[in-house]
């Protein structure tokens, strides 16, 4: 009885150790997402699953063009996926003659199918700290996989 | 035979205590004067804090907790402030671009207890649920201050849709 008691323990203790390992991983060097909704089209469509990686996010290298994961700025528990259009200081088109200036610490967020996508031209312009990661490439489906570079 | 075993421990220390920290919290210093009095009282003593990461996991916040979030004009900064109005709240501001500020889907105000020494909403704006990375729970250091810290807003910052209306005729 006490082997087994002390086995399971030992068996708890693996869990852990391994599920926080996975953790930092997914939480600090990679994950995989799972994509809904059309407003990536045609670069990501819907139910297409992206590797994505949280080292650019962390040392705070991003471009313009690069697609990105961030958490809703609406609905905290949402993640939204969108390609960065404008850094801090630069100036977006908003309107058919008016400009405005992306702030400090924010980041101008676009979905490429312009006609159907709720991003920053609906919210404004979005913290970075919101953002949580940079898709790499597509995994999934098998025919499709790509590399995602920047436009 | 003794170097891997260090090596081995290394490699599940780290993830291990990163993961604690991740997701039950940690103890923070506190800087600056915009908690003023209810955090750094005085510039000679430096509160540390205790920040709770368990309690905000679901995004819910009350009106006078005290947070810590992403600063949402610099990434690499975190600030701690008081929240003093929720989503659909609306919020007397002061020295905003709006006097009265209806608080988004998805938002929170927050401010500093020390009036016109803080950088937060009233210079900001709304900031997003998102930014939020844990709630103050307790001062853990110096002893002197030992205390759980309290929910407590000023009567004069309680937004305006939940106080009692009072007309004088």
């Amino acid at each position: 009885m006490r082997d087994h008691l002390v086995k399971l323990l030992g068996t708890l203790g693996y869990v852990f150790q391994y599920g926080c390992v996975v953790h930092c991983t997914f939480e600090y060097v990679g994950d995989f997402v799972l994509c809904s909704g059309p407003s990536m089209e045609p670069t990501i469509a819907s139910d297409d699953i992206l590797f994505t990686e949280h080292v650019s996010v962390l040392t705070q290298s991003m471009k313009r063009g690069d697609i990105v994961i961030a958490k809703c700025p609406t609905n905290p528990k949402q993640q939204i996926c969108k390609r960065i259009a404008a850094l801090p200081g630069e100036k977006i088109k908003t309107g058919f003659a008016s400009y405005e200036f992306v702030p400090l610490g924010h980041v101008w967020l676009e979905g490429d199918n312009s006609s159907n996508s709720t991003d920053s031209r609906s919210y404004g312009p979005v913290p970075i700290g919101l953002i949580r990661s940079k898709a790499v490439c597509k995994i999934w489906p098998p025919k499709h996989v790509t590399m995602l570079s920047g436009t | 035979m003794k170097i891997p075993n260090f090596f081995k421990n290394l490699i599940f220390g780290v993830p291990i205590g990163i993961t604690i920290v991740d997701s039950v919290g940690y103890v923070a210093r506190v800087d600056g004067i915009s908690m003023q009095p209810a955090l750094n009282p005085d510039k000679n003593t430096t509160d540390y804090v205790f920040l709770n990461r368990l309690a905000v996991r679901s995004y819910e916040v009350q009106r006078g907790d005290i947070v810590s979030l992403v600063s949402p004009k610099d990434p690499t900064q975190k600030i701690i402030k008081r929240v003093v109005g929720v989503q659909g709240d609306l919020v007397k501001t002061l020295g905003y671009r709006e006097l009265v500020v209806k608080v988004p889907d998805g938002h929170f105000w927050i401010e500093g207890d020390h009036t016109g020494h803080s950088m937060d909403s009233n210079n900001f704006g709304p900031v997003s649920l998102g930014l939020l990375t844990a709630k103050a729970s307790c001062i853990v250091w110096p002893p002197s201050r030992w205390q759980i810290i309290q929910n407590f807003l000023p009567t004069n910052r309680v937004p305006l849709n939940i106080k009692p209306i009072i007309r004088v005729f």
